[in-house]
């Protein structure tokens, strides 16, 4: 088991630090002497942008740049704002937990709400299923910017029961903060849950249908017995995979999301970095989402090997 | 003393094991077999004896790690793609699985004329041959037309013999070809075989776990354990006679069809048992 | 192309008999195309439809309302909206167009060559594919934004290339799928070239599910770029859904209908194409539907009690199993089949398959898969099992009632250990502690012979060879000394030599039991080698009943005669090639 930990472990630095190594490459040589003109305003004479150039070290060969950089990420430092001078680090991880917190309480709304309606729907056919697979496809393929509108536009607006936007800490407010989160949590939970329903109801399907369950029916297990303690651990393999991925999802939807509601996020560092070219800040960025990935999958990967006595033996 | 059709002498084949430092895994340990020209060689043995490898390395589908497998006095274990193609038209096969066996979405015609498109026989004169197998195998003359789901798995194995008697083989290799049959149709099936044989004269190397099919087929036999013959020889002489324990095991431990003969044979059974032990 | 015969003209192609039919009949799939058409048509037409220039701002209809002049109103700006719509929709499809192409062409190629020669190229292909799904697109699309700027068109290739691997799966898994398909070997064998073979053979499993993946790559594509455009990330000089959106949010309290246009535009886009994916996946695909009711209730009627006049532990009088066709006709596979088994004693069903003898087993434990409906008798040991409530049969069976199936390794739950599984039912019907349980377990594999019980018990069904996993699944079933014991087919997935070893242990255990034993078998050998008496099925009938001896003795049905003809082990065998004649 631990030698299964350290392998994916291994396997996820490798990924970020090869994922890390492209975007540097191909941020910085991108972005040229673009930039440089781009921060100073069009109308600067080209003395003035060599000199800037100079100042953010754009002037050295790019391999220095980069070893510069990694020794610093090696150690935490993931360099400086060129826009405000701020630490890189500090400036993600200030809005770090605001994002994962909409995105922690979603997959925990989603694999509630992906687990019952999955089953019922796999159990009970009929209406039931049809129900539940056609809110499925609607929740699934209305982009979710514009779930948030219809949430803010229907709860906030018209009926006036959450505010429309912002966010209150929950040291401040836990009663506010909650009710701040509650309509962002729910917009990005309508548009990913119904995959992880899809991907249960059919996993459940396809478990109900095996042998061994038939035998285990023959063993006089009552059938609820059957249902949740080995058809929905066999079950469970497949839809977990599918929830790494949709948790990955989940982050860039959060992006979206924050910008609709004004919450102060990585999303927000994200767009406001991006429409600036402040390239240190977006490194740092591609980092830390690439941080959490590897984080989501080795938690993927860990419960998959408790469920699963293959995983963890191979 | 005519050169053997087939002549396979120590082959060895090793599959790869996933992971760092772990030898391969070794499903042949130097095999050594003959088929002449119009004979039927069974080849017997339980699942994980390797009879199946050995069927799959004469087909250049298992990966030979060393030893010599000639066909016709020529060399053909380490044969490039492209000469691989070439034996096309001298070694042919029949799998265990009429399900899988044949590609579900193609109608039976155009999964027979591929061989023979693809060795520019024109479409045409392609088609009429195939005409031709589907009669030779009994099968309707409009079964060309139809998918292969709607076909029974004696009528899928038919169509799997006539593929493989597109390009006149001299030799075909028959992986259990009849254990996914009923009983009544395996006769068939089995005597279909041995009415090309008797037409054709093409030989058979039948690869089967069933003692009972590989002695109503073969002229000689082959019994393999762990990836290695234990015995062979003349079929009367295998299956009335056996000499290795191993194959006086195998053959007492399947069932006949008659509950006076079998309460013998089970007692025979109990006794090499205890004389074993 | 260099093959020449590639050329030749297909001979019987496939039209993928009635998919396009079956899509053409779901109302669904057919709303959703006739919206794409409109959209389509729109994005074409958009400069003779406009009724404005889409950029030509009107101070005096700023957020102008729906009427007559603007049908659909004004923006930010004074801008026509409708205008807007038309144009902006003529960017979204060939936005749209250009992910799909750039993400099935890499997808689809790498996925092929990967799927189809394995070695470096899947690892290679595979790793690259993880790496691009390391990051949350929109992070990755935003990091290219920083560099390249508010280009749409470089957007939209980018977002190919990071939904590439949604491709490479599913062609890899298909490919990779159909690689070892005995139908390629063959295909090898009849000395087809590579190029040909993944023509024929590979190209037609990629299709439908690349099919069906493009309409929600689509649909992806499109929610995406309406939302960087709604982010305010895109090109400001060309309007887009996304941006007529974001203007109409910094507007929703005057003007909050505005809204509703580009949501509308992009919702219904966005639901039509993965209705559109879901239909083509009804068409080209047939999936598992859940079953529509417990069959617990489908018994048609509940016979009366019988009066049970004898010995017998089992008596089955009438059994019809019978399933319902698509026509609403009913087929019936058990046809008034009429057994009985007495205590001690084996019975065995013997025939061939589709014969119903499966069935019938089947229908005893009511084990049948939904949909089945029976009718008939089936008194056990006093009981009438049909019309027996669910739970107090659920308490026969596993009891009372026991069942060995054919396949040790797919019978066995993958995710528990073997002595779970034992243990689970031996508590559930006798109320077992733990350690009562786990004892009655262990004794149970040392009965079945297994050598090692204590790890055995610790292991999962993955680490033990089949017949060991046969010998389990019998412990299992004999863990209550059952009166009656169903074995399917129970040893016909094993080698002859464990099958003498299951066989004989059957007998001891029938001996040491007292139980009945209802054997279904296809193979005269174990017949002979177990049973007592014997019932010939065919075709959901059975055709002859005896005792064994009798039966093999002078079988009396034509179909028996015909079956014992077609055995070929006491035949003769071949001889050698010049004088087969004279054996």
């Amino acid at each position: 088991m631990y030698r299964f930990i350290a392998r994916r472990l291994g396997s996820g630095v490798v990924l970020i630090a090869a994922l890390a190594t492209l975007t540097f490459f191909l941020l910085y040589l991108g972005a040229g002497d673009r930039i440089a003109r781009q921060l100073l305003g069009e109308d600067a004479d080209d003395a003035a942008v060599r000199a800037k150039e100079h100042e953010l070290g754009l002037d050295r060969p790019i391999w220095t740049q980069f070893g510069h950089w990694a020794s610093g990420a090696v150690h935490g430092d993931l360099g400086t704002s060129w826009f405000n001078g701020q630490d890189v680090r500090t400036a993600i991880l200030s809005r770090l937990s605001v994002t994962v917190t909409l995105v922690i309480g979603s997959t925990l709304l989603t694999v509630v709400l992906a687990t019952v309606l999955g089953v019922v729907a796999a159990t009970r056919g009929g209406w039931v299923d049809r129900v539940v697979q056609f809110l499925g496809v609607l929740g699934h393929a209305v982009p979710n910017f514009l779930i948030s509108l219809g949430l803010v536009t229907l709860f906030a607006i018209s009926l006036h029961w959450f505010r429309p936007t912002g966010y209150v800490r929950f040291a401040d407010s836990p009663q506010l903060w909650l009710s701040s989160i509650t309509l962002p949590v729910l917009a990005l939970t309508i548009n990913g849950v119904s995959g992880v329903v899809q991907q249960v109801r059919g996993s459940v399907l396809d478990e109900l249908g095996r042998d061994y369950v038939r035998t285990l029916r023959s063993r006089g297990l009552p059938e609820s017995r059957v249902v949740y303690r080995h058809v929905l651990r066999n079950a469970a393999g497949p839809a977990l995979s599918f929830l790494g991925v949709q948790v990955v999802g989940l982050l860039g939807g959060a992006v979206i999301i924050e910008q609709v509601f004004a919450i102060p996020g990585l999303g927000q560092v994200a767009v406001t970095a991006t429409g600036q070219g402040d390239i240190p800040l977006v490194m740092g960025l591609v980092v830390v989402s690439a941080v959490l990935v590897v984080l989501v999958n080795l938690l993927v990967d860990l419960v998959q090997g408790w469920l699963n006595p293959k995983v963890r033996l191979g | 003393m005519n050169e053997p059709l087939l002549q396979v002498r120590d082959l060895v084949v090793e599959y790869p094991v996933k992971g760092l430092r772990r030898p391969p895994f070794r499903a042949l340990h130097g095999v050594g077999l003959d088929v002449d020209a119009g004979e039927t060689v069974g080849l017997v043995g339980e699942s994980g004896s390797g009879k199946t490898t050995f069927g799959r390395a004469v087909l250049g589908l298992a990966p030979v790690t060393s030893g010599s497998i000639r066909f016709r006095g020529r060399e053909i274990s380490r044969l490039s793609r492209s000469a691989r193609r070439g034996l096309a038209a001298q070694i042919q096969v029949v799998f265990q699985d009429p399900y899988t066996s044949l590609n579900p979405s193609l109608v039976i015609e155009r999964t027979l004329v591929e061989p023979l498109l693809a060795r520019r026989v024109p479409a045409d004169e392609a088609r009429r041959r195939v005409r031709d197998l589907l009669d030779q195998v009994h099968l309707p003359a409009d079964a060309g037309r139809r998918l292969p789901r709607e076909f029974s798995g004696g009528q899928r194995q038919r169509i799997a013999i006539a593929r493989a008697l597109a390009l006149s083989p001299a030799l075909i290799v028959c992986d259990e070809p009849v254990s996914a049959l009923d009983l009544s149709t395996q006769a068939r099936v089995l005597s279909l075989f041995r009415e090309i044989q008797e037409r054709t004269g093409v030989a058979y190397l039948f690869v089967s776990h069933d003692l009972a099919v590989v002695r109503h087929l073969s002229h000689r036999v082959a019994v393999m354990r762990a990836g290695e013959i234990v015995e062979s020889g003349e079929v009367r002489q295998v299956t009335d006679h056996p000499q290795h324990p191993y194959t006086q095991k195998l053959f007492l431990a399947a069932p006949l069809p008659d509950p006076q003969a079998q309460r013998e044979r089970r007692e025979a059974r109990r006794r090499l048992r205890a004389e074993t032990a | 192309m260099s093959d020449p015969s590639l050329a030749v003209p297909d001979v019987a192609s496939v039209p993928a008999p009635g998919s396009l039919r079956r899509l053409l009949r779901n109302p669904l799939g057919v709303a959703a195309i006739g919206w794409l058409a409109l959209v389509l048509v729109s994005a074409l037409l958009a400069s003779w439809l406009s009724p404005y220039d889409p950029d030509e701002p009107a101070a005096r209809d700023i957020l102008a309302g729906p009427g007559s002049a603007h049908l659909l109103g004004a923006d930010g700006s004074g801008r026509d909206i409708l205008s807007r719509l038309l144009h902006a929709s003529q960017i979204s499809v060939a936005g749209a167009a250009l992910t799909l192409l750039v993400a099935a062409v890499i997808g689809i190629g790498a996925g092929l060559l990967a799927g189809y020669y394995g070695g470096w190229t899947e690892t290679a292909g595979t790793w690259v594919a993880s790496l691009i799904m390391a990051l949350p697109g929109i992070v990755a699309l935003l990091a290219v934004r920083a560099v390249v700027g508010p280009s749409l068109w470089t957007t939209m290739a980018i977002f190919g290339v990071l939904l590439s691997p949604a491709f490479y799966r599913v062609v890899h898994a298909a490919v990779s799928g159909v690689r070892n398909e005995l139908y390629v070997d063959a295909a090898r064998v009849s000395g087809l070239s590579d190029p040909r073979i993944i023509g024929r053979h590979v190209l037609t499993v990629v299709r439908a599910p690349a099919i069906i993946l493009a309409a929600g790559v689509g649909s992806a594509a499109i929610a995406l770029q309406s939302g960087i455009t709604f982010l305010g990330l895109g090109d400001p000089s060309v309007p887009t859904w996304g941006g007529m959106l974001n203007d109409a949010f910094a507007n929703i309290y005057t003007a909050p209908v505005a809204l509703a246009w580009p949501s509308l535009a992009i919702g219904v886009t966005c639901v039509a194409l993965t209705l559109l994916s879901n239909a083509l996946r009804d068409a080209l695909e047939r999936t598992a539907e859940p079953a529509p009711t417990r069959h617990d209730a489908d018994d048609e009627h509940a016979a009366p009690p019988a009066p049970s006049g004898g010995e017998a532990l089992l008596e089955v009088r009438d059994l019809v199993v019978a399933y319902r066709r698509p026509d609403g006709s009913a087929r019936r596979v058990v046809d008034e089949v009429s057994l009985s088994v007495r205590e001690g004693e084996v019975h065995g069903l013997v025939g061939e398959s589709g014969s119903g003898k499966t069935q019938t087993a089947f229908s005893i434990l009511r084990l049948l898969p939904a949909g089945a409906r029976t009718s008939g008798s089936i008194v056990f040991d006093g009981t009438e099992l049909t019309g027996l409530p669910a739970k107090r049969l659920t308490r026969l069976r596993g009891d009372a009632i026991a069942y060995i199936p054919q396949e040790p390794m797919s019978n066995l739950d993958p995710s528990f250990t073997v002595g779970s599984q034992l243990v689970e039912p031996i508590r559930t019907h006798r109320g077992y502690g733990r350690a009562q349980a786990r004892a009655r377990a262990l004794e149970l594999l040392d009965r079945v012979g297994i050598p090692d019980p204590e790890r055995t018990f610790r292991a999962y069904p993955h680490e033990i060879s089949g017949g060991m996993a046969q010998r389990v699944l019998i412990a299992g079933a004999v863990a209550c000394e059952p009166k009656l014991l169903i074995a399917d087919e129970p040893t016909t997935a094993l080698d002859v030599t464990v099958q003498a070893e299951v066989l004989d242990l059957l007998r001891d255990l029938r001996d040491d039991l007292g139980m009945g034993v209802l054997l279904v078998t296809h193979d005269f050998g174990v017949v002979a080698d177990l049973c007592d008496r014997v019932s010939v099925m065919r075709h959901g009938r059975v055709v002859e009943t005896g005792p064994v001896d009798a039966l093999f003795a002078a079988p009396q049905h034509p179909y028996t005669r015909a079956l014992f003809d077609a055995v070929i082990a006491t035949g003769e065998p071949a001889g050698s090639p010049q004088d087969g004649a004279d054996a």
